[in-house]
């Protein structure tokens, strides 16, 4: 059968070029010899050539016109810029008439403060008042530049050294305000393809920060060192590239949204294993924990520079705004061009900075503030545990102590009413301010909502006990009402 | 616009490739060391901070020249001030004060209406505030933050501005940063100007939603991208957008322009966009009462849907607003980050803002609000005719009190800057990333607080200067003398 078909093919090729050679025998074009079998070469040539540059076969494309686009444009209708306004938004929070000490002014009305994050009672304290007032009078109010074009003014530099010398690190940099000072600091570090390793309960700030760095986020359970164990575990098994990817945990000394503190020394130990750099935001520890005040790492005994980067607001035991970021020269020094809160934003206004420092010279004369206000949380949380209906959820060490509903009522909402109408009925009746903790729509944190007291060096017992005393009551009213 | 003359690009691109090349050597150089060097055992195992190229510029480039930047100064930041004198032991890496100060010419900081010094009326207000109601008060503005003066600050702030409503928070940087993920989310579409600033930048990131860039200042080409955008619906499912946003300046602070808004909102009306304008270095420093580039362009603030700006250059003082109707600022109380988590702004400030307006809306018994803006105007104009008939090349447009003059090549950024310094007057310099790479500049600010003597000082300075570096890249020619026959033909 093959041989059949190669017999015929061949017969059919020797007429073929002998067909061809006949005529153009003895043809020389171009002192080349011209053989049939090159004009049925260049005959292939000219099929294909020809079949390339057809187009191949697809549905054409048709732009749309630019009548269509006319009347797409014309029909597309945009939502408005914010949903319809409810009669929860329209609440308006107190306004305060005097300084926001232990003490402060509401609606002509004097209360019993609770509200703010005043741990080392300095609001209003005389040396702060007094080295703001000469601040002002030298330097104006603001800085009027950003720190790289004559923004940096020396009370700034001073403040710096003054905050690393406290702590015991090489250098810090300071930043114009709390919440800034996270979310830059991250991006700055963590880029895309690094890991992160992070607790669910950070507050807003990290989780901005974690977001705009666009690396992987794993999240841990709230304040579980076993479940920050099994993550580790897991992302680094089989994982070799650690020697190109940055790994990182990012925890808070005393959670906002909780009021639980994280054990630093069973992090620095996991993080030593897996070779993990940590981001501690010790916003709410840092002058409250430690027998000076130093924070966190004092308190469990770690040494400073086993955390290779801290952060913190002032606006908590110093009584100031602003937040400032330490760690080892390197940490701080890259800081200094690549973190956009600190390069692209005017400077802290000064009178800030040297009340900062004034605060802090404060703190280290006078350690006894530290005692005090740990002697007025444990007293309050003795007083609060038999609030009905509510139960304390903060830790012992954390000066915000954190009060959840026993029981939730069924839906966010209605707990959210219920707490609201507590603290409404604690400063109308009673005259003590205490707040709810407000979730923004943003904010990915699943963590229950309750009541928040700020604890003050400044409370007297009887502060303490009035707030007690009054929150027992309300509570009690509140939860027997049907809702 | 930037005239960028051929010979000159050409040049400052090899000054560059050389930097690159002796860079890249001196990094070789430090792996060969590091490399005889044993690494330390606390960082086995783990990755360094930064991987080889991405802080190439910082080390190599930046830090030759990092003295121009950052200088410390010791007092208010008013028209002359004192700069502290630093050295250095090792070649620029690190640098150390001194207790030496020079008294300098401040043509550099945000200083447009000259609040940042002590003022008669502002002041004493400041301080009685302070003893008042102390530095800050330690709580979010829902909790316990709110206090008498923030009120009055924002009512103060609608009024000044022209809308229903605003809300005030404690730094400009933040104020965009929390305000547009509020906005706008996932499904919509954010169109910024491609020179916006990295705060806007960092806010349209962080909100989820799309962004888009528009060439810088060019109406036509937001209209092409607005068509074909809305067309074309959301990338991949093609769904219609759930709403757009155009986000622009005021003024531009690298370049100093005035952004063309009444072109840009017409666009937007005719799409229905919302817009967003951001006024951080227009508000107070522009427009007749100074209520910036609304009032100077004549657009009704009622077609703007949304006005931020903040109060460090023109008020003296620090923080950020945002006007807006009444119902997009209750939604933002609701459920703003900034105004949930944030501490509030610290009282002091608050009450120089107040103070400062006052003294612009002339509400302090006096004239001096309309003379500073007056003298503003009259100082910016001046400045920047005299600038180009020396024959720099300024850019900006009149009335803007922001004007960036052309430095091009790397090398003459810091013999502009030291050399200015010498002479006691003090300059900003801009380099690559805040510009592009081949457009270095000086930026100079204005301020109602130069006298026109200081303006002359400064005048000379610069000119003397650009002589030295060779920046006068458009030399004005001498004026051509009457060839002698047409004076006969008179005759």
């Amino acid at each position: 059968m093959a041989s059949a078909v190669m017999n015929a093919t061949t017969v059919a090729l020797d007429w073929l070029s002998s067909s061809f050679d006949a005529p153009l025998a003895r043809a020389v074009i171009f002192g080349v010899h011209v053989d049939g079998h090159l004009v049925v070469e260049v005959l292939l040539i000219v099929v294909i050539l020809f079949l390339l540059s057809r187009k191949s076969y697809k549905h054409p494309k048709k732009p749309l016109t630019e009548k269509e686009i006319d009347e797409l444009c014309e029909d597309w209708v945009p939502e408005p810029l914010h949903p319809p306004i409810t009669e929860e938004m329209l609440s308006e929070p107190p306004t305060l008439e005097s300084a926001a000490g232990t003490h402060t002014m509401i609606d002509g009305k004097e209360v019993v403060n609770f509200a703010c994050a005043n741990y080392l009672g300095l609001i209003g304290h005389e040396k702060l008042i007094n080295s703001c007032a000469s601040s002002l009078e030298k330097y104006g109010v603001g800085s009027c530049g950003p720190r790289g074009f004559y923004g940096t003014i020396d009370v700034h530099l001073d403040c710096e050294e003054r905050i690393s010398k406290f702590l015991g690190t090489s250098d810090s940099v300071l930043y114009s305000y709390g919440i800034s000072t996270i979310f830059s600091v991250i991006p700055a570090f963590c880029k895309k393809g690094d890991i992160i390793v992070a607790d669910e309960g950070v507050h807003w700030g990290v989780q901005n920060g974690l977001y705009l760095s666009r690396s992987t986020v794993v999240y841990f359970k709230h304040n579980d060192m076993a479940s920050l164990e099994s993550t580790l575990e897991r992302i680094t098994k089989g994982n070799k590239r650690a020697e190109r990817l940055r790994r990182y945990i990012v925890v808070e000394a005393v959670y906002q949204n909780s009021g639980q503190v994280a054990p630093l020394d069973v992090i620095v130990k996991l993080k030593e294993r897996y070779h993990f750099r940590v981001i501690l935001d010790e916003s709410n520890s840092f002058g409250v924990l430690g027998s000076s005040g130093r924070g966190l790492s004092e308190h469990c005994g770690v040494p400073i520079n086993k955390i290779d980067i801290i952060t913190s607001g002032l606006g908590g035991a110093l009584a100031t705004d602003g937040g400032f970021c330490t760690g080892s020269v390197r940490v701080v020094d890259h800081q200094r061009l690549s973190s956009s809160g600190y390069v692209f934003s005017a400077s802290l206004p000064p009178y800030l900075a040297s009340a900062a420092i004034s605060a802090i010279d404060h703190l280290e004369e006078n350690p006894s503030l530290l005692g005090q206000l740990r002697e007025n949380i444990s007293l309050l949380r003795r007083e609060l545990e038999d609030v009905p209906g509510l139960t304390v959820s903060s830790s012992p060490l954390s000066p915000m102590v954190f009060l959840t509903l026993k029981r939730s009522t069924g839906s966010p909402k209605a707990d959210q009413q219920l707490l609201e109408d507590i603290t409404n009925r604690a400063l109308k009746e009673d005259g003590v301010f205490i707040v709810t903790s407000k979730r923004s729509t943003l904010d990915r944190c699943r963590l229950p909502i309750g009541i928040r007291l700020f604890v003050s060096a400044g409370h007297t017992h009887g502060d303490i006990l009035k707030a007690s005393a009054s929150l027992k009551r309300v509570a009690a009213a509140a939860l027997s009402e049907p809702i | 616009m930037v005239r960028l003359p051929y010979l000159t690009a050409l040049t400052t691109l090899f000054s560059y490739g050389l930097l690159f090349a002796f860079g890249q050597l001196r990094d070789l150089f430090r792996r060969i060391v590091d490399w005889h060097n044993a690494k330390s055992k606390d960082l086995q195992g783990y990755a360094p901070i930064c991987l080889g190229l991405e802080d190439f510029y910082t080390r190599r480039l930046y830090l030759r020249i990092q003295d121009c930047f950052g200088r410390p100064i010791a007092s208010a930041p008013d028209a002359w001030f004192d700069v502290v004198e630093r050295y250095s032991n090792d070649n620029n890496k690190t640098l150390h004060r001194t207790e030496n100060i020079s008294k300098c010419l401040n043509l550099g900081s945000y200083n447009y209406l000259g609040f940042a010094a002590s003022d008669e009326y502002c002041t004493p207000r400041v301080v009685e505030s302070l003893k008042r109601y102390s530095s800050s008060t330690c709580s979010v503005r829902v909790d316990g933050g709110t206090t008498k003066l923030h009120i009055e600050l924002e009512e103060l702030v609608a009024r000044f501005v022209g809308k229903p409503a605003s809300l005030v928070f404690g730094m400009g940087y933040v104020t965009n940063s929390a305000i547009i993920p509020v906005i706008m989310g996932k499904g919509g579409l954010i169109i910024s100007d491609s020179l916006n600033h990295n705060s806007i930048v960092n806010g349209a990131r962080g909100s989820g939603a799309t962004v888009r860039v528009f060439q810088h200042n060019s109406p036509s080409h937001l209209e092409e991208v607005l068509r074909e955008q809305i067309a074309n619906g959301q990338p991949r499912t093609h769904r219609p957008w759930k709403k757009i946003i155009v986000i622009v300046e005021g003024i531009y602070s690298m370049e100093g322009e005035l952004c063309k808004l009444p072109e840009i909102i017409a666009v937007c009306k005719k799409y229905k966009a919302y817009t967003y304008l951001d006024e951080a270095h227009s508000i107070g420093a522009v427009g007749k009462s100074g209520r910036g580039v609304c009032e100077l362009l004549g657009v009704d603030t009622a077609d703007v849907d949304i006005m931020m700006g903040t109060f460090t250059k023109s008020f003296g003082s620090c923080g950020g607003y945002i006007a807006a109707s009444k119902e997009i600022i209750q939604y933002l109380k609701f459920t703003c980050p900034a105004h949930l988590y944030a501490t509030s702004m610290s009282a002091p400030a608050v009450q120089q803002a107040i103070s400062s307006m006052k003294v612009i809306l002339g509400e302090d018994g006096s004239n001096r609000g309309a003379q500073k803006l007056t003298r503003i105007r009259e100082n910016s104009n001046f400045f920047r005719s005299e600038l180009q008939k020396m024959g720099f090349e300024v850019l900006g447009d009149n009335d803007s009190p922001v004007m960036p003059i052309m430095l091009y090549n790397p090398a003459k950024i810091p013999a502009f800057s030291r050399e200015c310094l010498r002479q006691n007057v003090a300059v900003v310099t801009v380099a690559f990333p805040a510009t592009p790479l081949l457009l270095a500049r000086a930026r100079i600010c204005i301020s109602a607080s130069h006298t026109r003597e200081d303006l002359i000082k400064g005048l000379e300075v610069i000119s003397k200067v650009g002589d030295l570096v060779g920046i006068k890249y458009f030399p004005v020619e001498p004026e051509k003398k009457q060839p002698d026959r047409y004076t006969k033909k008179l005759e």
